[in-house]
């Protein structure tokens, strides 16, 4: 193997990427357009509930239900109709996210001592944010039961009575920015790498530059280590800057180790340069291998628990997902920025990691030398 | 072949097939040290085929070659040191600009460092390309480029130059001074295996062999393949020879 052959092959892929003007924007506007898309837009956290109310009551009872309602930051009552029919309409029209329908005899059973059933209605279309629109209802209105019945019998009820005293760890306030933005880090490079190795790699093809290059002694091992080296040099960096940013700029919280998730990230790359090689083998344009990209992205993006959770998915894709090196790599992208662990937690993530990357990786290098043979 | 000590090339019985089309029917030839030797055919009729075997871009199906001395199924490693070679579709970096080219293919040759300065000038100059080191070689007329590939495959300083139609597409001054060039590189050694379909190009070879449908339909000389197929029209020329043979396969 020849390092000067590989240096001078890592020098010419540096100057026409950087000379190719359309490669700017997909290096440089690209990461941060998605970072910030993520970072801002994308969450799941229950915020601003609009909640409309049917008071059928107008008691001091029912006015101290919206009054716990509205003093919690999560809800704010928007809408007062008289009639449980305009009540639907505004629900149907998601001039509300939720409804609540008070009876006219709410607080005379809450005098006798019986249960007063209150109607909630929840715009189910979105399941996963009903049924946390719904959770936090509930909540609610346990605290107001716990105030009722406090009241009315003057004296602690507590004995014996289970104190839940909940902490969320490792992100106290639950917000879902922390667990997408180190997510994104992932995803960023993942798309680049895979996209760009594949690219140099079609380019030549498409241009004909790899016929002069076979004609050569060059040697396969070495053209390929002259196409990734550039690519994991990129996203490197890239990632660095990206994760600067997001501590900076998102106040991110980065618990654990730096050089940690550069580790994960190379052993990450190897999976990742080695489908973009092999994408180079089965393609003949470019746009053929943007395609191809695209439809290993997806599911590797879908599966691998960046936003839906894989505990949440079918047995046997549960099973599949062991085969996304993105799904070890968001494991312990969030272990290191959010718990701040290191490898006597994320050893098994490591490990599947570079099995799987030297199998893909290998596999794709012994297809990519006899095509070129 | 008893005298194969001094061929550069030579091959007998290569055969390509792409499927169940033959492109090159068990052809055998040999081209010595130090000779111009011209493949001529009209389009498909292998020529390409038969020069990228040889370098070594396509595996033959069967047959035995050596190209300086190396097997072309076993060693084509080491042929790839002694050949230079150049498509007839422009094959080095648009976007890059001569001098960044003739670099990446001195490391790709593994030219020693110290000699890097002395031949990047060597071959601007020889490619009369001085003035343009820095120009972008997507905007150079295709002239120029052609001299710029012809300057890469001769850097590593070749035992053999594959020339895959040199020409196509240049201008007649052109191809005359890329004429006079070839010939001085086969006065010092070089061996230059071109393929045309010129005629007035194939005057300049010493040897030639014409093929057409894959198989040899002539080999020798001009005058000595000219002396064969028409031996009584002294005035007949390459040109008639060529279609006269080309066309007898057409019938």
């Amino acid at each position: 193997m020849s390092w000067l052959r590989i240096r001078e092959l890592v020098r010419k892929e540096f100057i026409q990427l950087f000379r190719d003007k359309k490669n700017r924007p997909l290096l440089i506007i690209a990461p941060f357009v998605q970072l910030l898309v993520f970072g801002y837009v994308l969450s799941t956290d229950v915020r601003d509930v609009r909640v409309g109310i049917v008071d059928q009551s107008r008691t001091r009872e029912s006015r101290l239900l919206m009054d716990a309602l509205n003093a919690n930051r999560t809800f704010r009552i928007t809408q007062y109709t008289n009639h449980p029919k305009e009540l639907d309409e505004v629900l149907l029209r998601r001039k509300v996210d939720l409804a609540l329908k008070i009876g006219p005899d709410f607080s005379e059973r809450i005098r006798k001592g019986n249960s007063a059933p209150v109607q909630i209605l929840a715009d189910g279309s979105m399941s996963n944010m009903a049924s946390l629109r719904i959770a936090y209802t509930s909540l609610v209105l346990e605290g107001f039961n716990q105030r009722m019945i406090e009241e009315r019998f003057k004296q602690r009820l507590d004995y014996g009575k289970i104190d839940a005293r909940i902490r969320t760890w490792y992100n106290p306030n639950l917000d879902s920015r922390n667990f997408f933005v180190p997510g994104i880090v992932a995803i960023l490079i993942m798309i680049l790498s895979l996209l760009l190795t594949s690219m140099a790699i079609i380019r030549e093809k498409e241009a004909g530059t790899i016929e002069q290059l076979i004609v050569t002694p060059l040697r396969p091992i070495e053209l390929i280590l002259g196409k990734t080296i550039p690519y994991i040099i990129i996203t490197q960096t890239l990632m660095i800057i990206v994760i600067t940013f997001a501590i900076v700029w998102f106040s991110l919280p980065l618990k654990g180790n730096f050089f940690l998730l550069i580790a994960a990230a190379c052993l990450f790359l190897l999976s990742t340069l080695g489908i973009g090689l092999f994408i180079s083998t089965i393609s003949a344009t470019q746009q053929q291998a943007m395609m191809t990209t695209f439809f290993f992205i997806l599911p590797f993006f879908m599966f691998s628990g960046f936003v839906f959770p894989i505990a949440s998915m079918p047995t046997v894709i549960q099973w599949l997902t062991y085969l996304n090196p993105l799904r070890y790599f968001l494991v312990i992208i969030r272990g290191v920025f959010l718990k701040g662990v290191g490898m006597e937690i994320l050893w098994p993530q490591f490990i599947a990691m570079m099995v799987l990357g030297l199998i893909v990786f290998i596999s794709a290098v012994k297809r990519f030398r006899k095509r070129l043979d | 072949m008893n005298n194969s000590g001094s061929d550069a090339v030579m091959v007998e019985d290569l055969e390509k097939r792409f499927g169940r089309f033959v492109a090159v029917d068990k052809i055998s030839f040999a081209v010595k040290k130090g000779e111009v030797f011209g493949l001529l055919g009209p389009n498909g009729a292998g020529k390409s085929t038969t020069i990228r075997m040889l370098c070594g871009i396509i595996a033959p199906t069967s047959g035995y070659g050596r190209v300086a001395g190396h097997d072309i199924f076993s060693e084509p490693e080491a042929i790839k040191h002694a050949i230079g070679y150049m498509s007839q579709k422009f094959s080095l970096y648009e976007d890059m600009t001569p001098y960044e080219n003739i670099r990446f293919y001195l490391g790709v040759y593994e030219v020693p460092q110290e000699a890097w300065k002395e031949r990047i000038e060597w071959v601007l100059d020889m490619a009369r390309l001085q003035d343009v080191r820095y120009r972008i070689t997507r905007e150079l007329p295709p002239g120029w480029r052609q001299r710029l590939a012809l300057g890469c495959a001769l850097l590593h300083r070749p035992e053999i130059l594959f020339l895959d139609e040199p020409t196509s597409g240049v201008d007649p001054i052109t191809r005359r001074s890329f004429w006079e060039f070839i010939n001085t590189l086969a006065a010092q050694g070089v061996t230059v295996f071109v393929t045309t379909h010129y005629m007035d190009e194939a005057r300049n070879c010493q040897r030639l062999v014409m093929i057409n449908e894959g198989k040899i339909a002539a080999m020798g000389s001009p005058s000595e393949i000219i002396a064969e197929v028409f031996p009584c029209r002294p005035e007949a020329d390459l040109s008639d020879v060529f279609i006269h043979l080309m066309a007898r396969r057409g019938e």
